[in-house]
């Protein structure tokens, strides 16, 4: 097993130096960052000079090596747009991102998987087909019509909640909560609901299948033979046997969450990363759009990560066939 | 059977009917099918595949899988129907009265629960133990079982078991309450031959030790002559032959268990042997008018062909045979009759 998370562990990092090259190249092939840095009047002496000292007259492979040393470090130099910090940039964007990824998240997990629960399991009654053709709609209409649409409902219509920002946030450490103030978290509520709605369609769907399949196995009938109460067979030994792969899709997801959160954010002017990401591309702001291309690439491998060792934990069959392969490693 | 008649009967099963609802109209896959089981008694069970043996032992532990359904007849266990019981009431009946072991070891187990967790479940499910109580119980029943080294192994995974063990584990589960009857559908069927006898004598030794009836569903004549009292023959959804198993496997009276025996047919006058029967079972659909045997039958008659036969004494057993009837089977069929 720790020769397994080893392996892991080195095929993330070459996916994150992959991903490294990726965001290195953007700078050397989108236009001269000096040209980007410096106003019109400065002379080529001076652009010569900045150019040295910014090592751009080094090797490419001197400077691919630099940048991931400084990235590594959390430095990501400064931002075209701004002239400030890119890591400072995105530390004050990222809590905003977080909470509504993690809201959004909450919301398609805890409603998605009871739901493709209780269709799995009555497939025949007239509510699953409900929500089986309900979750059709939330599959097919792309985000921003699904936020509009919220937003003309509740925010234009029915002013029950405020259809752009954050509303009033408090201030943790560098931590930026939505969570603390009535505002907060009135703000949250449409944002979420337009961002995890694709996810809960997709887990209810996964789920419901899933346990179709898992309610026609012999164990589950041979759990019915020995007696087992409903609950014990549907919440117990179904639903666990359902969950590798929602766990490998909810870990998937829960990635593009906070990747695609792009559109969600930029409807609901939420001052998150991805919007930070909109704007870096309107200015060629290269600095920020590398750094949030490695945020999102170290995303995905930790995730992954995470849902890997996930598998052990539910999956007794995983975990001696790692102890099989440390064995056969030696 | 004289012994037996004595006691009133453990499991009564009485004109049971197995229906599936299709678009094509309802597929009638077990037809009135009748039999006793003594308390402590094994019944054999034996026939094609498709003969309807795995539906009628579903019926009997109320695990028909929809659509089908019991269309009629009951099914009485220690004296009391179970066959109209609601779903929370029969879920108390299983595992706890009636124990099942289905043929594949390999997945009758939860891949993601240790052995240990359960048979724990089982047990608490069913009788008032406390945690260490029902480990204490456990470890017992894998240890009766025949699991070297129980202590250890009861917390093991079933991958971490071979087929043979993990059908000893199933085995173990089925008894986890002490059932009064076990309905074993082809218990060793998916097991390597070498297996299948340690499996059968295991399975045998306990019920004796426990008193348990056993409804043993099998392909195997062999196991059927070794291990059950008695012996029914099913064939297309109803009770060809039934009796002690000594006269069903030496002096089979229904031609169609003759043919399953690979007897000499005493009755035949035409045939001086037939180890083999010609044809297939019949499809539900295509189940010819009089005796569903008949167009396999080289002693059948002109009244085979229209009157369907009822299981009639016959010797020690009962036969659903016209050949057993004062009437006989009438006037000799020409095999172009027949296919016209
Ligand atoms: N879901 C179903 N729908 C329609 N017909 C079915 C269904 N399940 C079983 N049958 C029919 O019922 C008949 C009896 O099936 P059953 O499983 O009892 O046979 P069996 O005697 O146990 O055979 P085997 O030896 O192959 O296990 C078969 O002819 C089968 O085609
Ligand atoms: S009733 Fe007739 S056809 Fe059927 S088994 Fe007996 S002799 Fe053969
Ligand atoms: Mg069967």
């Amino acid at each position: 097993m720790i020769a397994f998370i080893l392996r892991r562990m080195l095929q993330s990092i070459a996916v994150l130096l992959a991903v490294g090259l990726v965001a290195f190249s953007l700078f050397r092939y989108v236009g001269d960052p000096i040209n980007a840095m410096v106003g019109q009047d400065t002379s080529m002496e001076d652009r010569a000079l900045l150019r040295e000292k910014l090592g751009l007259n080094d090797s490419p492979p001197v400077q691919f090596l630099r940048f991931i040393v400084n990235a590594a470090r959390g430095n990501f130099g400064l931002s075209y747009r701004t002239s400030e910090p890119v890591g400072r940039l995105i530390a004050e964007r990222i809590p905003a991102t977080l909470e509504l990824s993690f809201c959004a998240a909450a919301f398609a997990l805890f409603i998605g998987i009871p739901m493709g629960v209780y269709t799995g399991l009555y497939p025949r009654h007239w509510s699953s087909r409900l929500f089986q053709a309900v979750s059709l709609i939330g599959i097919s209409l792309p985000t921003f019509l699904i936020g509009i649409l919220l937003i003309l409902i509740f925010a234009v219509s029915l002013h029950w909640l405020p259809s752009f920002g954050r509303g009033e946030t408090v201030q943790i450490g560098w931590w930026t909560t939505n969570f603390l103030t009535i505002s907060g978290l009135k703000a949250l509520i449409l944002p979420s609901i337009t961002l995890g709605l694709f996810q809960l369609t997709l887990l209810m769907r996964l789920v419901r299948s899933e346990m179709l399949e898992v309610m026609r196995t012999d164990y589950i009938k041979f759990a019915r033979a020995r007696g087992l109460t409903n609950r014990a067979i549907n919440f117990g030994h179904a639903l666990k046997n359902t969950l590798v792969p929602v766990i490998t899709v909810t870990g998937l997801q829960l990635g593009s969450l906070i990747a695609f959160a792009i559109v969600t954010e930029t409807v609901f002017a939420w001052p998150g990363i991805g919007q930070l990401f909109i704007q870096s591309v309107q200015f060629s702001d290269i600095p920020v759009m590398a750094a949030y291309l490695l945020l999102i690439g170290l995303l995905f491998v930790v995730i992954n990560l995470v849902v890997d060792l996930l598998y052990f934990v539910v999956d007794p069959r995983l975990r001696s066939q790692g102890g099989a392969a440390r064995v056969s490693g030696h | 059977m004289a012994a037996a008649s004595n006691n009133p009967p453990l499991l009564e099963v009485k004109n049971l009917r197995v229906e599936f609802p299709t678009r094509r109209g309802t597929l009638l896959a077990v037809d009135d099918v009748s039999f006793d089981i003594a308390p402590g008694e094994v019944l054999g069970v034996v026939g094609e595949s498709g003969a309807g043996k795995s539906l009628t032992g579903n019926a009997i532990i109320g695990l028909l899988e929809p659509p089908g359904r019991i269309a009629g007849g009951e099914v009485k266990l220690e004296g009391r129907r179970i066959d109209n019981l609601p779903y929370e009431e029969m879920r108390k009946v299983r595992g706890a009265r009636i124990g099942a072991i289905f043929q594949d070891p390999l997945t009758s187990l939860n891949p993601l629960y240790s052995i240990g967790r359960q048979l724990i479940e089982t047990i608490q499910t069913h009788l008032p133990l406390s945690g260490a109580q029902a480990r204490k119980r456990a470890l017992d029943l894998l240890k009766e079982v025949g699991i070297p080294g129980a202590e250890s192994r009861i917390d093991h995974y079933p991958h971490q078991f071979s087929g043979g063990m993990r059908q000893r584990v199933v085995i173990a589960l089925a008894l986890c309450a002490d059932p009064r009857l076990i309905v074993a559908d082809e218990p060793t069927t998916a097991l390597d031959v070498s297996i299948q006898a340690q499996i059968i004598a295991l399975l045998k030794k306990l019920c004796r030790e426990h008193q348990t009836a056993v409804m043993l569903v099998t392909h195997d004549m062999g196991v059927i002559a070794e291990t059950a009292d008695r012996v029914a023959v099913m064939y297309a959804g109803r009770i060809a032959e039934i009796g002690p198993v000594r006269d069903v496997v030496k002096h089979a009276k229904h031609p169609y268990t003759k043919g399953l025996m690979g007897s000499i047919p005493s009755l035949g006058v035409r045939h001086d042997k037939l180890t083999q029967i010609d044809g297939a079972m019949p499809r539900l659909t295509e189940i010819p008018p009089g005796c569903a045997f008949n167009p396999r039958c080289t002693f059948r008659g002109q009244r085979c062909m229209v009157e369907r036969p009822n299981l009639m004494s016959a010797g020690a057993s009962r036969a659903a045979c016209w050949l057993h009837d004062r009437g006989g089977v009438g006037a000799p069929v020409t095999k172009e009759l027949v296919d016209a």
